[in-house]
């Protein structure tokens, strides 16, 4: 009895993060479960599960919503960041404990909401995009959209204005800019990018409420409104949401790379200041690229395709610095690495097919249809969650004192790599041949039929993968063997500390010795 | 001599002119550079997976107390390092943009020489006006050998009118007037299907271009503008 209300009243920021990762894992689920049931209705053409397109839709918007705002921005900014920064940077905790535990609360509150999707008469059917005219027309309810939005945006500015403020003044004696790890340094830049644009989608979702329900006309062209606004609002936020999600979970991939190469990170500052802050600058001005076939003024598309291109070059940086850090290693391979590894594979994958989508042209015959949906799963969605779990095998030690079953880990790796691939390339592919996204039905298409069936197989697979991590997870928890305090034998700070961490920390908080650097391994 | 001379020059710029003239085909044009492209990000691709794929096998642990033998980079390595990268990526942008835009031109600057048809979408129907006043829904009837310009608008939601045939689509939107054009040559069928989300019925929202024989358009079109006029007259009168 006790030990719940010492969970759930907890303000010590490892047990915030565990919390952050519960309630994100437990999104997870339900999206996944909603991409299984989206995989199954599209077995064949016509109805298969559902009669009802309006179901198909509900899911449809259940799985992007929940998948971004449920389980990926929470998982990476509110479980790693929390669980890691404070040990990494040799803090006691995090700079507001209090506001971070609220930050907590409000999260579960956003997911229960996003939850009652399923259980409300008529449930949000707008996609995670909520485009209007048609989200302010619908019959479905666009008001549980526009708060789970609003108290999960409310959630991640609080934790962005802790965590910057923790960084910034509560790193060890002698923690010097240069010395933090990657992954800090993704997350503060995470975070600079919410504070900026959450209060942009805040914005633009509050507004499309106002719309349906208060008779308000932002964006009803029959009374002064334009439609294309909103879409520039979204947008203005939602791709920096992409880096958001993308930053902290390179950094993750970051820090499993050098503990398992045991190296050196390739260019530390080429990363830092090229690719990081790169990526931060540019990140507000390619909006457009998600509007190239609205009729937006030519310019402006043609500008922004250039500004599009140009993140290449930020990204490239980290993509070199991650493989250089390979370079004269002494690489192993237990689960995180593999991990680590495929995720550098797909993103390969998605970054590269990332670029037609950046050349306007190209673009219009590849907007909306699943081409996009695959590239954006490769670059993003299912890179992510890789990083995710092989960063949650990665500090699996730490964080309960036990040790999975590196056995079960690879097995559900390679499970889940396979399906991945025979999923999302196959989607890119018909999507290039013409298939449309968002459809309950494919009946024009009859020829994609077969392939929408190897898709089916393979979101299975990836489903039968992901459930073995966690179940592997449950089991090691529960009955592990005992880890050591630095079982990987990482430099970084966080290892260096008991196993699990006590509250506060450290006995005494470490001193950084000028020599010192988390990924100085060749001068030990 | 010099006559001839000028004679010579001038039938070339006639010819160039000519040939700027000649109606480049956008999805000719897609084709083209999505295989340029495709090649290009595969060699990318492939050089980038060599390397890890090398670097992972080359750099295994070989005992478990080994490190990493790197050391860290010299001031001078570590600026080369992220100038000579940044230049390389920097090129294939900038080639690739050069190449987009070209193809781009060709998209937005429909030939003058075209017929242009107004396109009207709703939930769950494109409905199409020929200049004459002619209305089609779901199925635009258009001569072979002909750019087709829409120019298009919603009454209701967004929608997107994707011609995957002809490599092209464009949102449709309350309020706004778009427009889209592409160059049938061939007599044929081809599907056009909703690819913006539009409401319940998205999926269902599909239409077709047939294409005919010049004539046989001719023919079609002025039946249909003998019907409306026949019709027009027909409801004056029921009106009177
Ligand atoms: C791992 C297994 C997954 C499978 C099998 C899967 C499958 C799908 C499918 C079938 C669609 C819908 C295609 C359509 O009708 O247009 C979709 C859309 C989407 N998925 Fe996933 N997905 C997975 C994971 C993820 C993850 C981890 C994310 C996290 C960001 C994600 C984000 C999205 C988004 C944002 C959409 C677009 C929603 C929309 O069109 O509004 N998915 N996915
Ligand atoms: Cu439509
Ligand atoms: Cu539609």
């Amino acid at each position: 009895m006790n030990t719940w209300k010492e969970w759930i009243f907890t303000t010590d920021h490892k047990r915030v993060g565990v919390l952050y990762l519960i309630g994100s894992l437990a999104a997870f689920g339900v999206a996944g479960i909603m991409a299984l049931l989206m995989r199954w209705e599209l077995t064949s053409i016509g109805p298969t599960l559902t009669e009802n397109p309006s179901t198909y839709n509900v899911w449809l918007y259940a799985h992007g919503a929940v998948m971004i705002l449920g389980f990926q921005i929470p998982a990476l900014t509110g479980f790693f960041a929390n669980y890691c920064i404070p040990l990494m940077i040799g803090a006691k905790d995090v700079a507001f404990p209090r506001l971070n535990a609220f930050s907590v609360w409000l999260f579960y509150v956003g997911i229960v909401l996003a939850v009652l999707t399923f259980f409300i008469p008529d449930p949000p059917d707008i996609m995670w995009t909520a485009y209007p005219p048609y989200s302010t027309i619908t019959s479905g309810n666009t008001a549980f959209y526009t708060f789970t939005v609003l108290i999960l945006g409310f959630a991640s500015i609080l934790g962005g204005v802790n965590f910057l403020t923790t960084v910034a003044y509560m790193r060890a004696p002698g923690m010097s800019w240069n010395k933090l790890n990657i992954f800090v340094w993704c997350t503060v830049a995470a975070f600079v990018l919410q504070l900026i644009f959450v209060p942009v989608l805040g914005t633009a979702v509050t507004l499309i409420s106002f719309d349906k329900y208060l008779g308000t006309s932002f964006f009803d062209p029959a009374r002064g409104g334009d439609v294309l606004i909103y879409q520039n609002l979204f947008w203005f936020y939602s791709h920096p949401a992409v880096y958001v999600i993308f930053l902290p979970f390179i950094g993750v991939v970051y820090e499993i790379v050098a503990t398992f190469a045991r190296n050196r990170v390739f260019n530390y500052k080429m990363v830092v200041y090229g690719g990081i802050f790169g990526i931060v600058g540019l990140s507000g001005v390619v909006w457009v690229h998600h509007l190239y076939v609205t009729g937006m003024a030519d310019w402006i598309r043609i500008g922004q395709m250039v500004t599009t291109l140009l993140i290449s070059v930020p990204v490239g940086f980290t993509v070199i610095g991650l493989v250089g850090t390979l370079y004269k290693g002494a690489i192993s391979f237990e689960t995180p690495m593999l991990y680590a590894l495929g995720v550098i594979f797909l993103f390969l994958i998605g970054g590269l097919t990332g670029i037609p989508l950046a050349i306007t042209s190209l673009t219009l015959h590849l907007s909306d249809t699943y081409y996009v949906v695959g590239h954006f799963h490769y670059v993003m969605a299912v890179a992510g969650t890789f990083a995710i779990f092989g960063g949650v095998y990665y500090w699996f030690p730490k964080i309960t004192g036990r040790m999975y079953s590196e056995t079960m880990g690879k097995l559900g790796f390679w499970i889940t790599f396979a399906g991945t691939n025979v999923v999302f390339w196959i989607m890119m592919d018909i999507g290039v041949k013409g298939m449309p996204r968002r459809y309950f039905d494919y009946a024009h298409f009859p020829q994609f039929e077969n392939a929408h069936q190897w898709m089916t197989g393979g979101a299975a697979l990836i489903g039968v993968g992901f459930a073995l991590a966690v179940i592997n997870w449950i089991v090691g928890a529960a009955r592990g063997a005992k880890a050591a305090d630095n079982p990987w034998g990482s430099q970084s700070l966080e290892w260096t500390t008991q196993t699990p961490p006590p509250p506060g920390n450290w006995k005494d908080v470490p001193t950084i010795r000028e020599e010192w650097d988390p990924y100085a391994y060749a001068q030990r | 001599m010099r006559k001839h001379l000028l004679a010579a020059c001038a039938a070339a710029a006639a010819t160039a002119s000519r040939a700027a003239e000649a109606i480049r085909d956008p999805a000719a044009g897609w084709d083209r550079l999505w295989h340029e492209v495709i090649i290009d990000i595969s060699i990318l691709g492939v050089a980038f997976a060599l390397i890890t794929a090398w670097f992972v096998l080359r750099y295994r642990r070989r005992n478990p107390n080994e490190v990493g033998r790197a050391e860290k980079l010299t001031a001078a390595a570590a600026v080369g390092w992220t100038v000579i990268p940044m230049f390389v990526f920097m090129a294939d942008d900038f080639f690739l943009a050069a190449n987009g835009w070209q193809l781009w031109n060709a998209y937005r600057q429909p030939p003058a020489e075209r017929i242009e048809i107004k396109l009207e979408s709703g939930m769950y129907s494109w409905d199409y006006t020929y200049p004459n006043g002619v209305k089609a829904q779901n199925v635009l009837k258009v001569p072979a050998g002909k750019p087709v310009l829409l120019r298009m608008t919603s009454r209701d939601t967004i929608h997107s009118h994707f011609i995957p045939d002809f490599r092209v689509k464009e949102d449709s939107m309350p309020g706004r007037v778009t427009f889209m054009w592409f160059y049938p040559q061939k007599p044929g069928e081809h599907i056009v299907t909703c690819a913006e989300y539009c409401g319940i019925m998205h999926s269902y929202m599909v239409g077709k271009v047939v294409v005919v024989p010049e004539a046989e358009f001719a023919a079609w079109y002025a039946q249909e503008e003998k019907k409306l006029a026949d019709g027009g007259r027909q409801t004056k009168k029921a009106g009177a």
